[in-house]
């Protein structure tokens, strides 16, 4: 599904360099849940944010279902995103001025599906992230873990292969937050790919594989999730 | 993502800001509301002066002798015209001396002073005129110097109010002539010094009566007017064989007349919309600052929007289509703005208004321009915006 051979992300700051990714080699296999785990300011977004083609590394290679993704336009890599990737955020990230549905729908938008269809597949999204009898409320007219269910419908609407959720219950209470977890979980069972990004050992627990970076380089990769020590 | 979706959004955005929009659209309705208003404004004083022309006949041709300096009398005999008219009977259809000057017309003790013209019996086709009650002067009366006079509207109104014209005996400049015919009204109010404030007698007899034996004016009737030049030219080779100067003599034919009021007319009003353009360009500008101002408040939006998949031509559509919605929406409120204060103003000037199949041109116009300005200017933001990195995009708060 992943894979990453020798990245590196490096940021000029005048003078300083900070290398945020200081090659990281890593393989994620299709049907995975990983979580990747790191103090702040490891480089964990930078990470997810190459994963999900929002960014390009300053060098290495980088294929995603065996696509090469280096010398990809910006349109292809927007269809790219489209098609294969589903993005949960840690601040939501909804249009505010659409209404829950509307936000859902707008992947399928981009994807050209005829608007019949894809109100189906929207109100189906919404459903199952249990908010269907909230589909045309405004995301601020929602709780943050309520928002956090459609921005799940969002990510799940298109059917992507691919979930990458970067810190998806930082902003939640811990009891909204396990449900969040859960409904990780549970999109995994149903076959998807998940890429889980926390600081949160707890959390990070929950994946089938636990991968640890810390600045720029990963220092532990195992699927003895029991064995993750806190903190 | 298809177009119908993105008006749909636009409207949305356009919407959620209501004064905003608005505001933005200022300068668009302003733009366009000028234009229209100042073009019918113009084509209105075109229209009313056109149709006064008109009026008069297209085929007429006005020929004035100058008299000279003081003491000179220059002018042409009956005798010349005679000899204009034979030679040139394929092109004209009449001729009628205008002999001239101020009349006071006095019946019992009423009186009015106005202007008195002598003429021949073609008068009255040659300003397709009508005698509503009694007789036009005939030849007979000029070759008779007959004392007999057709009076207009508003000279019967003041002289005779209710009682019947024709019959009646009147004095002009003291001397007794009998009303014979009172010419058709032509001014909807037959005021004083409009076409219907007019004594009319044989210019046999005007000449006497005026202490004036010499014609100076004299009025051509074309046969239609698609020989307007070739008579002109003809009445202008013969005073010009006889004069040795076109200084001595003037030549006017309304045809003429009303392509010159046109040309000029059109050129004031390309220039009124030449200066109005600039105002809709002022207005492209405003649209151009405000789309750059929502696309780097939105620029988080454009980032969500980038990260789930959306190329660059659809940002680029977004905005274009946003800033398209808003000039023409500035540019739909302009044209009623534009008609109805045209209207206004036509009625404030005492104006016919412009109908509206002849206002086609300048609203289809005015709107296309508005347009036209909403996309041209709405690209640079929409560019900026699909240019924007998604990951930068996302980062800003
Ligand atoms: N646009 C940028 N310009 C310069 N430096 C950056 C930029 N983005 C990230 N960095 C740096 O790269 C490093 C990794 O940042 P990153 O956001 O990936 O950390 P993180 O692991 O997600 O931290 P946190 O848990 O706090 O979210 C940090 O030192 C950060 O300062
Ligand atoms: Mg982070």
């Amino acid at each position: 599904m992943i894979r990453i051979k020798n990245m590196y992300k490096i940021y000029k700051m005048g003078d300083v360099e900070v290398r945020a990714l200081n090659g990281i080699n890593l393989h994620i296999k299709p049907k995975e849940f990983v979580s990747i785990i790191g103090p702040s300011g490891s480089g964990k977004s930078t990470l997810m944010n190459m994963i999900g083609c929002l960014d390009t590394a300053t060098s290495g290679e980088y294929w995603i279902d065996g696509i090469p993704v280096e010398n990809m336009s910006e349109d292809d890599l927007a269809a790219l995103r489209n098609e294969k990737i589903g993005f949960i955020f840690q601040g939501y990230n909804l249009l505010p001025k659409l209404s829950a549905l509307e936000n859902v729908e707008l992947p399928l938008i981009y994807r050209g599906i005829d608007s019949a269809r894809r109100r189906e597949l929207a109100e189906a999204a919404l459903y199952r992230v249990g908010m269907y009898e909230r589909m045309n409320h405004k995301p601020k007219e929602l709780s943050g873990g309520q928002q956090q269910r459609v921005a799940i419908a969002r990510a799940l609407s298109n059917k992507p292969s691919l979930i990458l959720a970067d810190e998806p219950t930082g902003a939640l209470d811990s009891k909204t937050g396990i449900e969040v977890l859960q409904m990780m979980k549970d999109i995994h069972k149903e076959g998807n790919t998940v890429v889980l990004i926390t600081h949160d050992s707890n959390i990070a627990r929950n994946a089938e594989r636990v991968v640890r970076i810390a600045d720029g380089v990963i220092t532990s990769d195992t699927t003895d999730v029991k064995d993750v020590v806190t903190g | 993502m298809n177009i119908g979706m993105a008006f749909k959004m636009a409207i949305n955005s356009v919407m959620s800001a209501k004064i905003r929009s608005f505001l933005t659209m200022l300068g668009i309705i302003i733009g366009v509301a000028s234009v229209i208003v100042l073009v019918n404004l113009v084509t209105a004083s075109t229209l009313s002066m056109r149709s006064q022309l008109e009026s008069m006949g297209t085929n007429l041709i006005q020929v004035s002798i100058n008299r000279g300096g003081w003491g000179q009398t220059r002018s042409v005999s009956l005798d010349d015209i005679e000899e204009l008219t034979g030679e040139n009977s394929d092109l004209f259809e009449a001729v009628t001396p205008l002999v001239s000057g101020m009349g006071v017309i006095k019946y019992g003790t009423n009186n009015v002073s106005s202007s008195l013209t002598g003429v021949s019996e073609d008068y009255l086709s040659i300003r397709s005129r009508e005698v509503v009650d009694g007789r036009f002067i005939t030849e007979t009366d000029c070759d008779n110097r007959s004392n007999v006079v057709v009076i207009g509207e508003y000279i019967r109104q003041e002289l005779f109010g209710s009682e019947s014209p024709v019959g009646q005996t009147v004095k002009i400049n003291n001397e007794k002539f009998t009303v014979i015919g009172l010419l058709d009204q032509k001014s909807s109010n037959a005021s004083s010094g409009s076409d219907d404030d007019i004594i009319i007698i044989p210019y046999t007899r005007a000449t006497r009566l005026l202490r004036n034996a010499n014609i100076n004016s004299f009025m051509v009737s074309a046969v239609s007017s698609d020989y307007m030049s070739e008579a002109t030219e003809a009445i202008e080779n013969f005073l010009y064989k006889k004069f040795k100067n076109d200084d001595y003599y003037n030549v006017l034919n309304t045809a003429e007349l009303i392509d010159t009021i046109d040309d000029a007319l059109g050129t004031m009003s390309l220039l009124m919309a030449g200066i109005a353009g600039i105002s809709l360009l002022v207005g492209g500008i405003g649209i151009m600052n405000i789309m750059l101002v929502t696309v780097s408040e939105r620029t988080r939006e454009i980032g969500i929007r980038k990260s789930i998949g959306a190329k660059r031509k659809s940002i680029i559509t977004q905005f274009l289509i946003e800033s398209a919605v808003i000039s023409c929406m500035g540019g739909i409120i302009g044209i009623v703005v534009g008609i109805g204060g045209s209207y206004f103003v036509c009625k404030a000037l005492s104006m016919d208004a412009v109908p509206l199949a002849n206002q086609v041109t300048v609203i289809s116009g005015s709107f296309a321009f508005s347009a036209l300005i909403g996309i041209f200017f709405g690209l640079y933001p929409a560019n900026k915006a699909a240019k924007l990195n998604p990951i930068d995009a996302l980062r800003n708060d």
